[in-house]
């Protein structure tokens, strides 16, 4: 089972349709318990980083969360999601998932804040994530923090918005992205797709 | 490097989308989701659906247009049209919109926006500002800082174009930016409709005094004004329906124009 995790925010289950045209099924769901149990789970993020943890931990998915990865199980984390694997931001959230060493910044100034529409993905590392996906292609962001993981190894992709940062994170079976692969037409549907075979055929074949 | 988007905009009443008519390509060009998917198809990098009717019985229809299209296309898409509080919005975005467009609940409860900000993120929160060019006297019986001045150049007009507000546009920008907006979709009441250009003046004072991006609307008639809005204007986007809908430029058309004219664009 896919599980989409549901904190609240109220447009996340554009993700859970993006999974259901390229022919998975999916649950979104706030269960602690569904979470665990899923083989693969998604943690979508749109909003306010603050809000988010605070609905995470009032509804016990924080630990969850962080088992999952710990467990190196299938996780793939979006936008604030990806953001929020790392133990605070500067938007101002304390106390975040801490399951990545590193910082969350605030973009420079001097240019339109949030970071909103198509950007290209530079893509770092030969991954089946980017299979049949042109490098530079154009994915659809909006933000206005970026991440800097302590491990620069685990950088995938890079994006160019008044300085380079880190678009895309992979780390065993922890795929994260700044961008919303489900807003980001074809490429972003076949990154969705690309991710859910990569890890369905690892595990057939183990 | 972060383009510049282009983005058509379907007017829908009753569930159907009231403009193009000459979109022979299409089986039902009334029906929005076929067209926002030919748009899709095209290279539209965003959609808008403004609710023209937008009665409290008609909103469950466009709900019903909001869930098909999220559905089906798999690009960003912004509903707007008389949303007029928290639970409209929330209504429209639980549907699967992935923005919404506020303007005159915004100026008659300013507050909303800093609410909807909080509850759904500021990403989603679009404000559209409709903005006509004083001529004459400039008397405002707005007490507040957003009133009209000596130097007040456009003023803001809410319920579709036809109320006078007495607010300053430049002064209304920037305070719905600091009550987190995410975006502004900026229309000149003088323009739309003319296909004779966007309000340069106007796009690009707004578009340089505030942080968000701005989306230029009305008055597209050729590919030279898309050009005009984002070089001169300094628009980060630019919105435009007539001449998409009468199919007098494709979508990719005017990106191949602006592309060979520097503009970054995704082909």
């Amino acid at each position: 089972m896919i599980a989409i995790i549901d904190y609240g925010a109220s447009n996340l289950r554009s993700i859970s349709k993006a999974i259901a045209k390229i022919g998975y099924r999916c649950k979104v769901t706030s269960s602690p318990r569904e979470v665990l149990e899923a083989d693969i789970v998604i943690l979508p993020g749109v909003g306010a980083a603050g809000e988010a943890m605070h609905r995470l931990q009032e509804w016990d998915l924080r630990e969850p969360i962080q088992q999952i990865a710990s467990e190196n199980r299938p996780l793939l984390s979006v936008c604030l999601g990806l953001q929020l694997l790392f133990a605070s931001t500067e938007e101002g959230g304390e106390g975040c998932l801490d399951i990545l060493p590193g910082v969350v910044r605030k973009l420079p100034s001097g240019l339109k804040i949030p970071h909103m529409g198509w950007n290209q993905v530079k893509q770092k590392i030969s991954h089946p994530l980017f299979w049949g996906i042109e490098d530079n292609a154009y994915f659809y962001f909006v933000h206005s923090y970026y991440v800097e993981p302590q491990d620069k190894s685990l950088i995938a992709g890079e994006t160019d918005y008044g300085l380079s940062f880190s678009s895309v994170i992979i780390k065993g079976n922890l795929v994260a992205t700044q961008f919303h692969p489900e807003k980001s037409g074809q490429w972003g549907l076949k990154m969705l797709q690309n991710f859910l075979e990569f890890i369905t055929q690892r595990r057939n074949s183990s | 490097m972060l383009t510049k988007r282009i983005i058509p905009c379907l007017d829908v009443t009753s569930g159907r989308v009231v403009k193009g008519i000459s979109f022979v390509r299409l089986r039902d060009a009334g029906d929005p989701v076929e067209l926002a998917a030919l748009y899709d198809k095209e290279g539209a990098d965003e959609l808008v659906f403004l609710d023209i009717t937008a009665s409290s019985d008609e909103r469950q229809i466009m709900v019903k247009v909001v869930e098909r299209v999220s559905t089906e296309i798999f690009i960003p898409f912004t509903v707007g049209g008389g949303l007029r509080g928290i639970a409209d919005l929330r209504c429209v975005l639980e549907a699967g919109a992935d923005k919404v467009a506020i303007n005159t609940a915004a100026v008659l409860d300013p507050a909303l926006i800093s609410e909807a900000a909080e509850k759904f993120g500021s990403q989603c929160i679009v404000i559209a500002i409709d903005a006509k060019r004083l001529e004459g006297e400039k008397s405002s019986s707005q007490e507040d800082s957003l009133a009209l001045d000596q130097n007040s150049k456009w003023e803001v007009y809410t319920y579709g174009g036809r109320k006078p507000t007495g607010i300053d546009a430049l002064k209304w920008s920037k305070r719905v930016v600091e009550l987190g907006a995410g975006e502004i979709m900026l229309t000149s009441m003088d323009t739309d409709g003319q296909q004779t250009g966007y309000d340069l003046g106007l796009t690009r004072t707004i578009s340089e005094a505030v942080s968000v991006p701005v989306i230029a609307s009305g008055g597209a008639g050729t590919l030279a004004h898309l050009y005009e809005a984002i070089a001169v204007g300094k628009a980060d986007a630019v919105l435009a329906a007539s001449i998409f809908h009468y199919g007098i430029y494709s979508i990719h058309q005017a990106k191949v124009y602006l592309m060979e004219r520097g503009i970054p664009m995704r082909l």
